[in-house]
């Protein structure tokens, strides 16, 4: 995790976002540099999923700009980013560290993948990693999903609520990730209720409802 | 290294194989239907060796589409889909690589029974040949067409009729050519190849379009 991203900013202009034939989320405008993390806020359903979704390119924009700029800006915005959401992304029937390998090969564009036992052991998972998905309780998947992010270095981070049914010492772990990928010079953008432990992060209160929006810089 | 796509096709075909994975369900499936049908027509030899490619066929196309529908909604439920469209691997290729392994863990085992199960239905040995031939010239465009399908209700709950609803009629040919070949191989009108060049054209077609479909599909899939 020590070389530096090539990601050096990201800039929202006027986002809107529909689902289903309704604005969901509305002119959002965020700078966000290398280095810095975002906190998207909201009751439930002002639309923080949907916003994540969109960044990541799983939703298209209905309006407004999303670019980013670095040494490698051919690469899509998507290959450079890790997304984390509610479902966790792993195959109940295989291990964790069979399911940490297979994401490592399908998400890293080189060799430089760490292995799958590293970054289980950050997690505190290492006993844990030849047992088949299925058996872990859903605080352990969540930490199996989080492991991805030590296996293929991506400068973006995009995570949805990523503190769900973490105890304490998780969301420490999860705390100290969050400061040594930002001192990489990589980007968090979070959806949260709970704190996350991110130090100067901006905010994006997305208010209420889907019509009283305020987009912060 | 293992390259994304090797590790997604191995990937794919343990989770096939794993219990609850479905790779068998296709084989059960195609072994009763077919095994049913001589219970049901009664023991007239002359009847059942002239409509048995027929049979093998029909149940070959039914088991095809039973298996389809969790091709991609699994991955879209479990988080999976999500992640692989920030994959640097282009959904096309993805989408190729998992109908490939969904072909060899459910289709393949099909043409390989099929002879034994044609010898209960009273076929004689070259027609045997001609079904295993004709399924497997057919079944990967089956897997395909099943594919535009399996992408296009990803995303809903009990999709699989749906499915099957859209992609029968783009099975028809595939049922149509499958059958006349294995027919064709007993003797006939037609010689052998004829059909068997038709099918393996659609099956090829489908190879080189449906990735582009499905793909589009999933993209589409939340918005």
């Amino acid at each position: 995790m020590n070389q530096a991203f090539t990601l050096t900013s990201l800039l929202a202009r006027g986002l809107c976002v529909d689902r289903g034939g309704r604005t969901i989320v509305k002119n959002i405008n965020f700078d966000l540099r290398a280095g810095e993390a975002l906190v998207a806020l909201g009751r439930n359903g002002a639309g923080k999923s949907t916003l994540l979704r969109a960044i990541a390119g799983f939703l298209p924009l209905s309006g407004g700009q999303l670019t980013h700029t670095g040494g490698e800006v051919e690469i899509s915005l998507p290959e450079l980013c890790h997304y984390v959401g509610h479902a966790d992304g792993l195959k109940s029937a295989l291990t964790a560290a069979e399911n940490l390998a297979f994401w490592a090969h399908m998400l890293t564009r080189s060799n430089d993948a760490s292995s799958p036992e590293l970054a289980l052991q950050r997690v505190g998972l290492k006993r844990l990693a030849e047992f088949p998905v299925a058996y872990l309780s859903a605080g352990q998947k969540r930490r199996v999903a989080l492991a991805r992010l030590f296996m293929a270095p991506r400068p973006l981070w995009i995570l949805d609520e990523p503190a769900t049914a973490l105890d304490v010492a998780s969301q420490q772990v999860l705390a100290q990730a969050f400061a040594e990928h930002r001192a990489a010079g990589g980007m968090i953008i979070a959806a949260t209720h709970a704190p996350l432990g991110l130090i100067d992060a901006t905010t994006l209160d997305l208010g209420s409802t889907p019509s009283n929006l305020g987009g912060n810089a | 290294m293992r390259s994304p796509l090797s590790a997604l096709f191995w990937r794919e075909l343990r989770i096939a194989r794993s219990v609850g994975g479905g790779g068998a369900m296709s084989l059960v499936f195609f072994l009763i239907l077919v095994s049913l049908t001589p219970f049901a027509i009664g023991p007239d030899l002359n009847l059942l060796s002239r409509i048995g490619p027929a049979i093998l066929w029909i149940a070959a196309l039914l088991a095809t589409l039973l298996g389809l529908d969790r091709l991609f909604q699994v991955d879209a439920d479990d988080g999976s889909l999500d992640l692989l469209l920030t994959a640097s691997t282009p959904l096309e290729l993805i989408v190729v690589v998992k109908c490939v392994a969904h072909w060899i863990a459910t289709a393949l085992p099909l043409v390989i029974a099929s002879p034994l199960l044609g010898l209960t239905l009273a076929m004689e040995p070259t027609s045997l040949a001609g079904i295993s031939l004709s399924l497997l010239a057919g079944t990967p465009a089956l897997t395909m067409l099943g594919a535009i399908g399996a992408a296009l209700t990803a995303g809903l709950r009990r999709g699989g009729l749906l499915m099957a609803v859209l992609i029968l009629p783009l099975t028809t040919p595939v049922l149509i050519f499958g059958v006349s070949s294995a027919a064709a191989a007993t003797g006939g009108t037609v010689p052998f190849h004829i059909p068997m060049l038709i099918l393996s054209g659609l099956s090829l077609a489908s190879l080189a379009g449906a990735p582009f479909a499905a793909a589009a599909a999933l993209r589409a899939r939340d918005a």
